[in-house]
């Protein structure tokens, strides 16, 4: 029995279920979109952005992802709920929320 | 070694996104910046008391957790805690593990303060080699924001609402960083989110290396409880600092040190003025609320600049 | 060579762990149980085991450091009683449906209030729904015995096992007993070897999630499997004990039963004089017999059945109340044992008896035969739920 979490679905048996409920991997919540909750999104200005990374630990949701180069990249809207903590956080506006057009 | 946030923040993420908690809640914030405190060839396990952190966080099946992780129930972290890194000290010297590992509790104030304090307590005597962090974000958060002993004083909650008679909570928050440091153990901090994220990092970090029992107290301001703007997590951190409503600081072996002094020390009312939570303290005749809270938050100031030989 | 030697029951119990070596023990002292860990942590100060033993501080720490621990990949113990075990009750509930293979020896002892310390079973009764394998002792050899077969159980259906005995009258008193060989006892309960732990090399485990409708019901028909399949377990793992020592079990124990036309259903140690008493009646030609409980849970329903479908009339000896105006816990059990087996026919009465330490005497038994012999006459029942030995 392999007990993936992505074969856990809602229509799995009880034979074929994690015994326990236990999870047998790390990290499984990333198949999971929170973005959809989103009514403001945070966009970049990287021409304004200056890549002082005071914007990527406040982050709740792991939506500033950090680059080989040491450089923040752009907002993972997968993840993204728009709380706007970013946008406040950062000195050079270079975070903008605008309204979620979906 | 000086602290340099890019090198912190290139450090691979041990929380993965797909998490439930509310927009803007601080609690991922504070387990996301303990959990980078890890020497990356460390593993982990990580215990969750029952909290908004935990629902949200291991939702069968999807855990956001890449270490492994435990919930066991909502006053029994420590405990829990203190059983699996005794099952490390024996399996390993019985020779089935080999690799290293940290252990690291967290809790809400409720599984901290409250409900779970005598775990805690026992688990900190006991003097496990773990980290319990409380994510405080001072009222009882999952169940819809009913008072905790880490509740401030007049703070509008749903067990303490003000109402025409009794105006909020009429008990001062307990202190419990100090009760923590009365237990002797080795490591005990008390910090928040500010700026570079300095202060909670490098505490999180002599938490996690310092052997034995360590406990590290962290404000993790809630949007919806204390109600405030969500983007505006990281101004109501810094004036609760500011104010020195939530100072800054941490005891080593015995030894309370200052870790910030406001170069001007802000009035309360600055803190306060941005919840909703407080909002009944701003109401005419309500004065003597605000003057309280004041004397109360000078009082604890000055005990602490005395503690830290300020 | 089996080893022969006087110890009480909690010694035995003790003395089983020491031969197990367990991982770890997490355990907070109370009366009658507290002389396992007493035992047990002197062992692990003189160095015979290298158990690493956490002195917490209550019982429900104590449960939730072993289930830390046994999900972390350890092989887990404690001892308990009474009010402690009902202070753990929460987490027993999720160690079990952590399937969690803990074991804990409990010697049961009646639950406040009035508080008293004396033996009887309202302090297991109360967690019987619990989730976990429950093994009932008469005496001191079976609650060693029990316990050495314990770990082998759990361990087989990832359940949580107690092994109960009865506070004082067992755990206290000095008995004869035959000890299996340190080497023995090792081949036989093995190493745990579980697939799935939180330290597991290179694999990351989550444990203890938040399951919405869509899965909870699911989980637990899963956990009433692993109940279901611990029959043959159980049954599988008695044989291969009494090939190593030669004592037999079984789910039940049968007691002159084999024409029977009175029966009583009683579990624990006070099987021993019920069955003096009916040495005693048996001499004077009455036909009684009794069926003893060794494993509560899974509930013995069929073999129940079977032992009891052609007595006439039986009464079931509930060591605790259930206080639902009606019956104990074991009566309702067993009379939905035999009505689900189609056995209509025995009449039954459920007794209420020695509670708080109130004595049992062979007197006590014969009298519920009495009652029995009356009914079986009669074909009138009567009250059907009654106190034994209460002044009135």
């Amino acid at each position: 029995m392999s007990w993936k979490a992505s074969e856990m679905t809602p229509d799995v048996k009880w034979q074929d279920l994690t015994p326990g409920c236990a999870i047998f991997e790390g990290g499984t919540s990333a198949a999971v979109q929170t973005g959809d909750w989103r009514t403001m999104k945070p966009v970049l200005h990287a021409d304004k952005c200056k890549q002082c990374l005071l914007c990527v630990p406040v982050c709740p949701d792991l939506s500033i992802p950090m680059q080989a180069d040491g450089k923040r990249g752009d907002f993972d809207y997968f993840f993204c709920k728009g709380c706007g903590i970013c946008a406040n956080v950062c000195p050079f506006g270079a975070i903008e929320m605008v309204k979620d057009e979906k | 070694m000086a602290y340099n946030l890019k090198e912190i923040l290139m450090k691979e993420e041990r929380l993965s996104g797909g998490h439930r908690m509310c927009a803007g809640c601080g609690s991922p914030i504070a387990i996301r910046a303990v959990l980078r405190a890890l020497e990356p060839g460390d593993r982990a396990v990580i215990t969750g008391a029952t909290s908004c952190m935990e629902v949200s966080t291991f939702m069968y099946p999807y855990t956001a957790w890449k270490d492994s992780f435990i919930h066991n129930a909502f006053e029994n972290a420590a405990a829990t805690c203190s059983g699996v890194e005794t099952a490390y000290r024996a399996l390993k010297k019985r020779g089935k593990i080999d690799e290293t590992y940290k252990f690291i509790t967290f809790g809400g104030d409720g599984g901290t303060y409250d409900i779970g304090f005598q775990s805690l307590s026992g688990a900190m005597e006991r003097g496990h080699d773990m980290v319990y962090v409380c994510y405080d974000n001072e009222a009882y958060m999952n169940t819809g924001i009913q008072r905790s002993s880490s509740t401030p004083h007049f703070a509008d909650t749903t067990t303490t609402p003000q109402g025409s008679v009794i105006p909020g909570k009429l008990q001062q928050k307990k202190n419990l960083t100090k009760i923590m440091v009365a237990h002797g153990i080795p490591y005990v901090g008390q910090t928040t989110f500010i700026g570079n994220f300095k202060d909670v990092t490098e505490k999180a970090h002599r938490a996690i290396y310092t052997p034995g029992a360590a406990f590290l107290n962290v404000m993790a301001p809630c949007p919806r409880g204390w109600r405030y703007p969500s983007e505006e997590l990281m101004e109501i951190t810094k004036l609760a600092v500011e104010t020195c409503v939530w100072p800054l600081y941490e005891v080593i072996e015995g030894k309370y040190i200052l870790s910030y002094r406001p170069k001007n020390k802000l009035p309360v009312e600055e803190y306060l003025k941005r919840q909703g939570r407080f909002a009944h303290m701003f109401k005419p005749g309500n004065e003597w609320m605000i003057q309280q809270v004041q004397q109360e938050v000078d009082r604890a100031w000055e005990e602490l600049l005395t503690l830290c030989g300020e | 060579m089996s080893i022969r030697e006087r110890l009480s029951g909690n010694e035995a119990i003790a003395v089983a762990m020491k031969q197990i070596n367990p991982d770890v023990m997490g355990a907070f002292p109370i009366t009658p149980s507290t002389e396992i860990p007493q035992y047990f942590s002197a062992y692990v100060d003189n160095g015979e085991v290298d158990t690493e033993f956490i002195a917490v501080e209550s019982e429900h720490s104590a449960m939730s450091t072993c289930i830390g621990a046994q999900a972390a990949g350890a092989r887990a113990i404690s001892a308990t009683s009474s009010c402690g075990l009902i202070y753990m009750a929460e987490m027993l509930y999720v160690a079990a449906s952590d399937r969690l293979p803990i074991t804990l020896a409990v010697s049961c002892r009646a639950l406040s209030g009035p508080i008293n310390i004396n033996n009887d079973h309202s302090d297991a009764m109360s967690v019987r729904d619990s989730g976990w394998l429950m093994l009932f002792a008469e005496t001191n050899q079976e609650a060693y015995d029990n316990y050495l077969q314990a770990m082998r159980i759990g361990e087989a259906v990832s359940l949580p096992i107690m092994i109960c005995q009865d506070g004082f009258i067992t755990s206290h008193a000095i008995e004869n007993i035959e000890l299996v060989e340190d080497d023995k006892v090792k081949a036989f309960v093995g190493e745990y070897q579980p697939q799935h732990y939180l330290l597991k090399k290179d694999s990351a485990m989550a444990v203890g999630a938040y399951a919405t409708p869509v899965y909870y019901m699911e989980s637990k028909r899963q956990q009433a499997q692993a109940m279901l399949d611990a029959k043959d377990v159980i049954r599988q793992v008695a044989k291969e004990f009494a090939e190593m020592t030669g004592r037999e079990y079984g789910l039940i124990e049968k007691y002159r039963m084999e024409d029977a036309e009175e029966a009583i259903v009683i579990i624990g140690s006070s099987a021993g004089t019920a069955k003096a008493a009916i040495e005693q009646l048996r001499a004077q030609g009455r036909k009684v017999g009794l069926v003893k409980i060794r494993s509560f849970r899974p509930f013995p329903a069929e073999d129940l059945a079977e032992a009891l479908k052609d007595v006439k009339s039986f009464a079931v000896m509930d060591k605790s109340d259930s206080f639902n105006a009606h019956c104990g816990p074991l009566f309702a059990e067993t009379a939905a044992a035999l009505y689900a087996a189609g056995v209509t026919g025995p009449k039954g009465i459920s007794y209420i008896y020695g509670l708080g330490g109130r004595d049992v005497r062979v007197e006590s038994i014969c009298k519920v035969f009495d009652d029995l012999l009356e009914i079986s006459r009669t074909g009138d029942v009567g009250d059907t739920y009654r106190y034994l030995d209460v002044r009135e």
